[in-house]
């Protein structure tokens, strides 16, 4: 365990039992130009089998989390650990086994997968690249890693046009998977398909993750999906995290007033059955942030002290984390499911993954 | 009926990508049309607009609006058609705006074309704004300056503002956030109400489509499999494709992720 990890709170306790984070991101920024895409997000996620979810709408900054977890963008302060590690100071071979060790599936696959070449160079060329594998051996393994993720080892042969979307999107699931990843960064992985390949990307991820003992970030603007695959999860808005805790109980029950009208504005089977919350405006301009909650100018709920005073995130009740001054509030009115959630997760499911709270 | 799909048959050569034997949409009544990316449902869109020929495909088969076979008519009688009885939204609002022009311009001149003097085409388009919830000072801005939600609810008020009878909504909250999807689908709601406007909801989202429509109608490789009131056809499907994709959905638990 980390100093920086001992000051954090109860909220690690609960869920985590003191088990050393996979990934520990701290107190990240980064800004892209006059845009604070990310401002001052602490997140964290155990070694595997688990799943933290990223949820929220454009420009919440959940893809650029999951890009500077990866060191694909230039952070502008905060760390970002791996094994402990802080990976901006990675180089040479330590930096190709992070390489190696944190792989991510994009929304697109085809972003991945060359289209002039076979599905089964594709995967092998990954583990050749990082000399797990002489070229026979790649082959063949490729073969092996189609199966896996419930493809016809037959396919090696073929190219991506002649795959479906959801076929191609397993090719580079397999082709990630293909190096032994600790971490997988899951960047709406199915937001482009069908709701059929959908359901069976998911019932694989959820498969591969207990297999594999995966850990990983799932980013997506579907809560249904962190419902299924995630013990915990964090809501961003405008850059921030709103709120973090276990996944049913969040939920189930929100702390926060923008989680509440993102639960509430999601269309459901079976038609509307609560009154629906509409928030009014679309989300602020990140390059120039209202002052005191980002959320207030949308926020229902919204006191003087919202418009001056930035809400810290806080513990608002066992593993829950929010950032709202009338958190408590919200928890106690939001009785949308009484069932055994809050109390059933903190104690019956195994280790799971945390947002941290910042640091004092 | 206002509008009426009676043996519409799509084909590009031998190859027949729509088949619909029967599909109606009545006066202040949403018809969600949902099925799979290549099920057909685009391309009846584009049917119903007399736009299909322009993509190679030929159409057979009867489409009436109000009584009129829109399918006899000619390309100049359907521009008449098209925009102003029929309007159309799809599923990214910015390509319906030219970004070197102010969104008021483009609404302004899809009026006149349609016959409105200016005065007329100015207070039009500032009533319609408001009854899509948009200050009508959005009209000044230029496309770039107003939201996805904020463009679609801009096309929505050139369907009113014109008193189209039927609106085709194709996937026209797919690219939206979910809270600005809500305001998007309460508008619908309210044309439907208030306005008793027609429309024909294209969506691969079940979800929404319960939400949404009245009746919905299930499409796969061009044909309809299932038809009827939304809340039996997604409650208590006759089929076996729709019940496949229902349990395709995914649901929102509040028990424990994983």
């Amino acid at each position: 365990m980390t100093p920086a990890a001992g000051d954090r709170q109860a909220a690690t306790a609960a869920a985590g039992h003191g088990a050393a984070p996979l990934l520990d991101i701290s107190e990240l920024a980064v800004r892209f130009g006059p845009v604070r895409a990310v401002d001052g997000v602490s997140l964290r996620l155990p070694p595997g089998p688990g799943g933290l979810g990223l949820v929220g709408e454009s420009g919440s900054g959940k893809t650029t989390i999951g890009r500077a977890a990866l060191r694909l963008v230039r952070t502008s302060a905060g760390v970002v650990r791996f094994d402990a590690k802080d990976i901006a100071g990675l180089r040479g071979k330590a930096l190709q086994d992070y390489r190696r060790a944190a792989q991510i599936v994009f929304q697109d696959p085809d972003g991945v997968l060359d289209p002039r070449m076979r599905i089964g160079a594709t995967i092998a060329e990954a583990l050749v690249a990082h000399r797990m594998a002489g070229r026979r051996a790649a082959a063949e393994q490729a073969r092996a890693l189609l199966a896996e993720v419930g493809l016809d080892p037959a396919f090696a042969a073929r190219y991506p046009h002649q795959l479906s979307g959801g076929q191609r999107q397993r090719v580079s699931i397999a082709r990630a998977l293909s190096v032994r990843p600790r971490l997988l960064v899951l960047d709406e992985p199915t937001s482009a398909l069908d709701v059929r390949a959908q359901a069976a990307i998911l019932a694989l991820v959820g498969r591969l993750r207990a297999q594999r003992n995966l850990a990983y970030l799932l980013i997506t603007h579907n809560l249904a999906i962190v419902s299924e695959l995630c013990e915990q999860t964090a809501v961003l808005y405008l850059g921030r995290v709103a709120e973090s805790g276990p996944t049913g109980a969040l939920l189930g029950r929100p702390a926060h007033p923008y989680t509440r009208a993102l639960r509430s504005a999601v269309p459901e089977l079976g038609g509307a059955t609560t009154a629906r919350m509409v928030l009014p405006g679309d989300p602020p301009d990140a390059a120039n942030p209202p002052p005191g909650c980002v959320f207030h100018p949308r926020c229902p709920l919204a006191v003087d002290r919202c418009l001056t005073e930035v809400p810290v995130l806080r513990e608002v009740a066992a593993g829950r984390l929010a950032a709202c001054h009338r958190a408590e509030e919200v928890l106690a009115t939001s009785s949308a499911s009484p069932g055994p959630a809050p109390a059933s997760t903190a104690e019956g499911s195994p280790p799971g993954p945390t947002a941290a709270a910042p640091p004092a | 009926m206002r509008l009426a799909i009676t043996g519409l048959q799509v084909s590009f050569g031998t190859r027949r990508v729509v088949d619909v034997d029967e599909l109606h949409v009545g006066a202040a009544e949403i018809v969600g049309l949902a099925g799979e990316s290549g099920s057909g449902k685009s391309m009846t869109t584009l049917a119903v607009l007399g736009l299909a020929h322009t993509v190679g495909a030929t159409v057979r088969g009867s489409i009436t609006l109000d009584g009129t076979e829109l399918t006899s008519l000619s390309q100049r009688e359907l521009r008449e058609v098209r925009g102003r009885r029929i309007a159309a939204i799809f599923q990214s609002p910015a390509t319906a705006f030219s970004p070197v022009f102010r969104v008021g311009s483009v609404v302004h001149r899809t009026l006149r074309l349609h016959g409105m003097s200016k005065s007329e085409a100015t207070e039009a388009a500032s009533r319609a704004m408001r009854q899509v919830l948009l200050s009508p000072g959005l009209l000044d801005r230029y496309p770039s300056q107003l939201s996805g939600g904020q463009l679609q609810r801009v096309a929505i008020a050139i369907a009113l503002a014109l008193r189209a009878e039927v609106l085709l909504a194709d996937e026209p909250t797919s690219a939206l956030d979910v809270t600005v999807q809500a305001e998007v689908l309460g508008v619908l709601r309210e044309l439907r109400d208030r306005d008793g406007m027609s429309v024909l909801f294209i969506s691969h989202d079940l979800a929404v489509v319960a939400e949404l429509c009245d009746r919905v109608a299930i499409m796969r490789d061009g044909r309809i499999v299932e038809q009827g009131p939304a809340a039996r056809v997604l409650s208590a499907p006759a089929d076996a494709y729709t019940a496949d994709l229902l349990a395709a959905v995914p649901v929102i638990s509040a028990e424990a992720g994983p």
